[in-house]
């Protein structure tokens, strides 16, 4: 069996994260995230044109109803269909805009329209992040009472990474953040800790079997006894969810592709991220005995 | 009856019951007075699936006033009525919270009348069989459903002493004529008026239970004591949108999930084959839940269901991985395939359960779709925790039995 050198590289793996949620925490502080309208409060208004139309029109038209701000996006398989996003409009207002557009393309429709209230978005943002905390201290507990607590922070710290990692996701990206941000973060972090738990439990049996190694070839044996684990798993997932992205329809593209970026990162923490942490936290002693 | 016979009969008998599940949700059933409907009409659509409209309405206290549990009620009833007279099909209205309602109208395709109809603000009236209007809702001071002497169950109103009087007035010219209480324009009631009412305290009779006394009360207190209710959230999809991301995320999913299992099969071939049809007790154990609880599908749901598709199988590949380790160290299949369960098992119930623990959490503290979110992430879990071992177990152990194959190769070792 192959033996990776995966702790010896500890600080490459952990670089490259850090570099990663910096680049994300850059453009968080530059520009912020794309709050999507279930936050801000705004309207969507999606229409099905009917006909290949030039979004550069569109924005034009749009623009003459000087909106404070307002976006304007592509979407359908035919490129035939016009998002546009606003402030907040009156039902006058979002009737003139849709009759304006009806006149310019006759066969339009309009085939999906939102309008929020800021008020709910940012309720429900302040109650998943206490749902959120609130779960971790009790993963935490429970990790530290079935394995220890060095255990039960390193998983922690695979989860925050996972979690800035989204974040910088979606601020590099430009991703609009709406409410099932919050469902992409929960399911992430369910996976994430699901697959640390594995390697932590294999590594918890070695630590028995293994008496005289060190901690670092403990992760290291564990790692790669639970690897082929790990890719496959991580593949069945993919696979499900890759098939989404690309034939799911407009609606939820942003929603898979922000999984599948959680996906890869929650595989990514276990290996790289929670198992290092492990076994720095445990000390540099020479073997788990000692 | 052999070791080897027994086995076989126990898979046929497995897969009896997996051909008899898809059958029952793809056609549905009907086993005497027993029914089930297949699956397509069993489960409820979101309407970002269907198409149709969603308001969050709030009230908002006009100056001096408060809200009540008893305004917002009546608030509700006069929504549900006006949602009545739009015709829709299913309609849902709902409290949320201390000064919400929710209105779900599914399949509604002239959302802005359907927005008019809701907002307006409720208006009362009593009217005359002269067409004249005799007072009007502000006049309205209470409205109750009580039991009158013969325990039949009737509306007690109160007038403010300006109704009183117009009342009293109109009593005396109607007596033995109909006066129409009016509600946004629809009758809602119109009593025969018995006698003169000069202090302001009448009852309605001739209603055929309390329950119906208890909704015409509220509907007269909800146009004379009316909140302002405010859009808070409006969501409208077209039938034609909501169609389409049905069609389009069904067949990404079937395509998904097809994808899994053809992966499993190619590499760990007959384990592999069990597990995928461990995965389709898998997904029709969860749409069975689905259904019993009432849940409703919407579209990042359908999404959330296809990953965890992905994600239930992994269950399977620890044992398989453990599996074949103990395989590679020289065992036999069946004694292989023992050890390799067993070593798994804590593996997968401290995995499994870790997850379970923060959906627990989560369904406890959150609300609203945080709480549905939590509720889909444990059924998953169990359910696959469910196929993944005992459906799985079964079938390995007696494919083994029956020795129909005992190349180690196409064990995946």
């Amino acid at each position: 069996m192959r033996i990776y050198r995966i702790m010896e590289r500890k600080w490459l793996w952990m670089s490259i994260s850090l570099a990663v949620i910096a680049l994300g925490l850059f453009s968080l502080g530059t520009r912020g995230l794309n709050w999507g309208i279930d936050f801000t409060g705004g309207d969507i208004l999606h229409y099905n044109i009917g006909q290949p139309y030039s979004l550069n029109e569109a924005r034009e038209l749009i623009g003459s109803f000087n909106l404070r701000t307002f976006e304007v996006k592509e979407a359908g398989d035919d490129r035939q269909e016009l998002i546009v996003r606003t402030v907040i409009l009156s039902a006058d207002q979002q009737k003139k805009i849709t009759e304006s557009i009806r006149q310019k393309w006759p066969q339009a429709q309009l085939i999906r329209a939102e309008k929020v209230d800021a008020v709910i978005g940012k309720e429900l943002q302040r109650q998943a992040l206490i749902a959120l905390l609130i779960a971790n201290i009790g993963v935490l507990i429970y990790v530290t009472f079935r394995f220890e607590f060095k255990s039960g922070v390193a998983a922690i710290l695979a989860l925050v990474h996972d979690v800035l990692v989204m974040i910088s996701f979606y601020s590099i990206f430009n991703i609009p953040v709406d409410s099932t941000f919050i469902a992409v973060i929960l399911t992430v972090v369910g996976y994430s800790i699901n697959d640390t738990i594995v390697i932590f439990d294999r590594i918890r049996e070695n630590l028995k079997i293994m008496g005289k190694a060190s901690f670092d070839e403990i992760a290291n044996t564990s790692i790669v006894q639970t690897m082929a684990r790990s890719i496959n798993t991580s593949i069945t997932t993919l696979l499900s969810i890759i098939a989404l992205y690309f034939l799911g329809g407009e609606t939820i593209k942003d929603f898979t592709l922000a999984l599948i970026v959680g996906i890869v990162s929650g595989a990514y923490s276990t290996i790289f991220i929670a198992s290092p942490l492990w076994s720095m936290f445990r000390g540099q002693q020479k073997t788990a005995r000692a | 009856m052999s070791l080897r016979a027994k086995s076989l009969l126990k898979i046929a008998v497995i897969l009896f019951i997996a051909v008899f599940l898809a059958y029952t949700l793809v056609f549905g059933i009907k086993i005497g007075p027993y029914q089930v409907a297949p699956v397509k009409k069993a489960i409820k659509l979101g309407l970002d699936l269907q198409g149709g409209i969603y308001v969050l309405l709030e009230a908002k206290p006009r100056p001096g006033q408060t809200i009540t549990d008893e305004k917002m009620n009546a608030a509700k009833e006069v929504i549900a009525r006006r949602v009545d007279q739009l015709g829709v099909a299913e309609p849902i209205v709902v409290r949320q919270g201390e000064n919400r309602i929710r209105v779900e109208l599914p399949g509604v395709k002239d959302s802005q009348k359907a927005l008019e109809v809701i907002g307006k603000t409720a208006s009362l009236q009593f009217i005359g069989p002269d067409q004249k209007v005799i007072l009007t809702g502000d006049n309205v001071s209470d409205a109750r459903a009580v039991y009158g002497n013969l325990n039949t169950p009737m509306v007690s109103l109160k007038l403010d002493s300006e109704g009183a009087k117009k009342f009293a007035e109109a009593t005396q010219k109607f007596l033995d004529k109909p006066i129409a209480i009016v509600l946004d324009g629809e009758i809602i009631s119109a009593p025969i008026v018995r006698s003169v009412i000069t202090n302001g305290e009448a009852v309605i009779e001739g209603l055929s239970s309390i329950d119906e006394a208890a909704q015409l009360a509220a509907l007269i207190r909800g146009g004379a004591l009316p909140v302002d209710l405010e859009q808070r959230e409006i969501r409208a999809v077209g039938p034609t949108l909501g169609a389409d991301s049905l069609a389009k995320s069904l067949r990404a999913g079937m395509i998904g999930v097809v994808l899994v299992m053809a992966f499993m099969i190619l590499y760990y071939r007959i384990p592999g084959l069990v597990a995928d049809l461990a995965l389709m007790f898998y997904i029709m154990l969860v749409l069975i839940v689905f259904i019993t609880l009432d849940a409703t599908l919407t579209l990042p749901g359908i999404a959330g269901f296809i990953l965890s598709v992905g994600m239930a199988v992994d269950a399977n590949v620890l044992i398989f991985e453990r599996f074949k380790e103990e395989l590679r160290s020289g065992k036999t299949l069946r004694a292989a395939m023992d050890a390799g369960f067993s070593r798994a098992l804590t593996t997968i119930f401290d995995s499994n359960l870790t997850t379970i623990i923060s959906a627990l959490v989560l369904f406890y503290f959150g609300t609203g779709p945080i709480k549905g979110f939590a509720v889909t992430l444990i059924i998953g879990n169990i359910a696959s925790l469910f196929t993944a071992i005992v459906v799985t177990r079964i079938l390995l152990v007696n494919l083994i039995n029956t020795r129909l194959f005992t190349n180690k190769k196409l064990f995946s070792a």
